[in-house]
This record gives C-alpha cells, structure tokens and sequence, in this order.
C-alpha cells in the first residue's frame, strides 16, 4: 500500500480537459504528492481522447468508473441506470459521442483500470472506490446516506476513510472513531449551485484527517465553445456556461434536487 | 425441487408499514387490498418504530421507508418521521388526500432541521380524471391534485408515482402526460416514477392473476444480479413481525421473525409476484437510490 502525505482526488471529469489542467496545476501549486482520479472520464464534454492523455501525462491514479467500464468494454450504454426518457435521450447522446472519440488505445487502458485502490495517509487506511466500496454505480448522496451506513462501509471494508465520487456533488461527514467519508465531488461539470467553477479535495492528515474542498475556475467560455463545435446538446453546453444542471436529474435526492434550477 | 433462494446481501432499507392494511380508499388495483375496514394488519405504534429504527443503527441501514395503508392516517405520523430523519432519510409512499396544514408545516421542519431528504411519494393512476377515478375511487383525482399543490407551496418536490394499469399505454405517453399535468397544477420541475401492476390482491381480479409459467426458477437467478430485487437489501416491519417485502406481507411465510436480526435469513422466491420484481427490478426503490452490478 503506497504512503502519501498531502493528496489531491477528483473524478467525475466528463471529458472536461480544461478544469482537469487547471485542478492538477492548482495541486500541484498547492504541494499534493499524488494525484488520484476516481473514474468517469467521458460523457458530457468534448474531445475524450485530450483528458485521457492528460492522466497519462501526469501519471494521475485513476480507478474506473461505471463510464469507463462501458467505454473500456464497449457495452450499449453508459449505466447510470436512468429510466427518465429525458435524461436516457441525452445519456445517450452523450455515450455514442465519447465511444465514438476514445482511440483503440484509450478504451484498452479504461478497460484495465482498477476498480479500487488503497492507500495510506499519515495514520489513515484511505479507501478509495468510484460510487461505493460494494457497487461502482451506487449514489451516496449526502441526503439519502445515513451515518451509521457509511460506519458499516468503513467497518466491512477496513477502512478509516472512503473516498468516493459518482454523485457529481462533494460532500463530506465524520463518522465514529475518527474514521471519515469525503465524496471528493467532480471536475466535470459544476455542480448545480449557478457557478461555473468546478471541485477537487485536497486531503492531508499530518496529525488530524484534513479535507479542503478546492473550486477551480477555468476557461469555461473555451470549453463551451469547443462543445459547440463538437455539436454536443446545447442543453450541456447551458451547464457548463450557467452552473446549473440541465440533465441527469432523476437521480437527485429531493434535498439536492431542490438547490438547483431545472 | 431446488428453490431460487435470495440471501440478504445487506440491510438497506428499511420500511415499516405503518398503518397496516388501513386506507382511505379502496383502490381496484391494490396488492394487499387496502380499504377503509382492513384491519387484518394494526398501526405501528412509535414505540415499536423507535425500537426498530436503534436496531438498525449498528446493522448500518441506509434508508427507511414507510407505506401502508395510507400513512396519514396515522395520528403520529409526523412525530414518526420527525424521529425517523433524526436516523436517516426517509420516504413515505402517500395517496397525497390527507394533508392539513399542520402535518404539512411540521414535515417541512423536520426536514429542514435534518441533514436527509424527506422524499414523499404520491400515488395517482391516470393523468386524466376517468382514468385514475376509476382506479382510486370516485374524486379521487381532484383530492390527489390538491394534496400535490398543497406540497409544492411547501416546496415539496413529491416524486409521483403512477402504476401503470393499462398495458396498451406507452410509458413515453404515460410520462409526458403526467408532465404536462403537473405544470398545470404549479408543479414546474415535476419527479415521475411508473412502476408495473403486481397482479396479486384487489389486481388479480380487475384484471388478472399470473399466468401458470411467470414465476422465477432457480435457472433464471444464474448470472441474474440479485441486487434489482428487494428482498436482497430490505425487509419490512409490520404489528406481526418482520417480513420479507412489503409486497408479500400477507403471505404466511413472509414473515421471518420478529426482530430485524431475525429477519437476516435467506428468502426462497416462491411466489408469483416476485416474477414482477424480477422483470422490472427494485420497483419499490426510489430512483436515486437504484444501482446495478458492473
């Protein structure tokens, strides 16, 4: 298990190349060691093939997500598990786009990803999986996780913290013992609160557990622009331009539903 | 002959059938045939709940869940959710025709003074006033519109949930039906959740029972992902005990003890309604909850 001291952790990046430059400038300036990403490289945003690079480039540690192991294996779609017809019409635009624009190569290396990894941090057995420790496409959101679940979780998986992504909202909740859960939240897409910046956490635990939700502002108009050339659904460019979730509704918890727009 | 046995993977969630076999209507498509006389299951007194809800802190449940009968009948229901989200999130499977504005007010406090979701689901069956009247009973449509607007200026976000009885209506038109209807009432930003018929209960005679070969054999569970049904992650508490789904209360061999541990034991998928959990999967599930293998 490899020891790490300051670490940056995102996922969800959506194709979104431009905030992931910027996050991983922004750690690296902030003095992370490592770089981890929690799967979910496509959907959503342009030009796939720029984002895998640049994990590759910068040997970021990246596990799979749900999207990965579709694109990677190249199944039918993409399982968010969507039955809302609206929210299916636009997963799968987004799917056949990112299958369609992800090199043999690329699908090869999502295909052999991990679906966890472990690390440790100071004292801490740091967990890290996609949705959860028992299923890649399992929600945790904030408002529908009891406490005493993710106490479980660390329990059956001999963890003092989780780490996880999936939902596309950070979160994070002390649990007993000292042990921890962060949703490390997405670089993606922002994250249904009206601004355009989007997430990472920077963790470190020199004594006590420490996670610092860091936004990062990147040149979204640029990436905007980019997905209107790629004739992606206007309705994902009104969310990288706006800060408000356009798609992808169904899943929201009412709590959470409730703090955005549409 | 070899069942096809289900095990518990995990306590998820939790549901209580809060009122027992009680409602206010006597819907022709119910599954355990709820009326204003069935009284054949009893309220769930908070004291019961309380219990129930400290023994599954250390199980780790994620969710609880509380239908009935209708649950508003209860005289404590809003003491009952005000504690339950002090453990989790909670969600109530409601006909939306018995709210005043007390239990209103007091549900939306309890949710704002709670990290959870307070998700409420009401029932209605046809986005025309004949199609659902003659599901849920004469008038029944205007009463459930002006439960759902009575939420929304409360700034619910109810999740309405429709049963799909009549098998010739697409779910696109189904959907967008209800869409449209929901605007109408003020509910801009309206959650539609169709679920299937259970052909069992008040529905096997409108209709009809299941057919001789839709049941689940053991060759069908093989690389089936058992985490679409319910029986794999809840169970359910009721006055009798605790029983495997709140789909099966009524048959004798649901109930499978009288605490939640008791209840961890395997379940053989004996019954016909569990052809329909099979075929849709976790249909009692709220979306944001629903996940699948890998």
């Amino acid at each position: 298990m490899s020891e790490c001291r300051k670490i940056a952790v995102f996922g969800g990046v959506y194709n979104n190349h431009l905030a992931l430059t910027a996050a991983l400038e922004d750690a690296r300036r902030r003095g992370a060691d490592t770089a981890f990403c929690l799967g979910d490289m496509g959907a959503f945003g342009p030009h796939p093939d720029r984002t895998i690079s640049i994990l590759r480039e910068h040997d970021v540690q990246c596990i799979q997500g749900n999207y990965d192991n579709s694109i990677g294996n190249e199944l039918p779609d993409c399982q968010c598990g969507y039955t809302d017809p609206r929210d299916n019409h636009f997963a799968r635009i987004s799917y056949a786009y990112t299958l369609a624009n992800t090199s043999l190569t690329n699908r090869e290396w999502l295909r052999q990803l991990p679906a966890q990894r472990r690390v440790r941090l100071g004292k801490y057995r740091v967990f890290m999986c996609h949705g959860s420790p028992r299923r890649t496409n399992e929600f945790l959101w904030e408002s529908t996780t009891s406490t005493h679940f993710l106490e479980h979780l660390c329990r059956n998986y001999d963890a003092d913290v989780i780490l996880a992504t999936h939902t596309g909202i950070k979160w994070h909740r002390p649990l007993a013992d000292g042990r921890q859960f962060v949703n490390v939240g997405v670089l993606g897409r922002p994250e249904n609160d009206g601004r355009t910046n989007v997430w990472y956490a920077l963790l470190s635990a020199e004594s006590d557990f420490q996670v610092e939700f860091v936004p990062v502002a990147y040149d979204h108009e640029r990436l905007a622009a980019q997905m209107r050339s790629e004739n992606l659904p206007g309705e994902f460019v009104a969310t990288i331009l706006s800060g408000w979730w356009t798609t992808c509704l169904e899943v929201l918890p009412a709590k959470e539903r409730r703090r955005g727009r549409y | 002959m070899r069942l096809p046995i289900v095990p518990l993977a995990h306590l998820d969630d939790l549901w209580f059938q809060v009122t027992g076999t009680l409602c206010n209507l006597a819907c022709t498509h119910c599954f355990i045939r709820c009326t204003p006389h069935n009284r054949s299951f009893g309220f769930l007194d908070l004291g019961t709940i309380r219990r129930s809800l400290d023994e599954s802190v250390p199980l780790g449940v994620k969710e609880y869940y509380f239908t009935g009968g209708e649950p508003f009948l209860h005289p404590d229901m809003p003491a009952i959710l005000e504690l339950t989200l002090r453990y989790g999130p909670a969600t109530v499977l409601t006909n939306g025709t018995l709210f005043n504005d007390e239990i209103l007010r007091r549900l939306r406090a309890a949710e704002d003074a709670s990290p959870y979701s307070l998700e409420i689901r009401v029932s209605i069956d046809g986005y025309r006033r004949t199609e659902n009247d003659a599901v849920r009973g004469h008038g029944t449509f205007d009463r459930i519109l002006c439960g759902i607007r009575q939420l929304v200026e409360r700034e619910f976000m109810p999740i309405i949930t429709v049963t799909k009885t009549d098998d010739n209506q697409g779910d696109a038109d189904l959907f967008d039906g209800f869409v449209r209807l929901m605007r109408e009432n003020g509910y801009t930003r309206p959650r539609v959740k169709i679920l299937p018929t259970l052909r069992i209960g008040a529905e096997a005679e409108r209709r009809r029972g299941y057919g001789t070969e839709e049941r689940v054999s053991m060759e069908m569970l093989e690389g089936f992902d058992q985490g679409t049904l319910l029986c794999n992650h809840a169970r359910i508490v009721s006055d009798r005990g605790v029983h495997v789904c709140p789909i099966l209360i009524e048959a004798s061999d649901s109930r499978l003890g009288a605490t939640l541990a008791e209840a961890e034991q395997p379940f053989a998928l004996t019954h016909q309604a569990c052809f329909t959990c099979y075929q849709y999967g976790t249909i009692c599930s709220n979306p944001t909850s629903q996940s699948h293998d890998v």
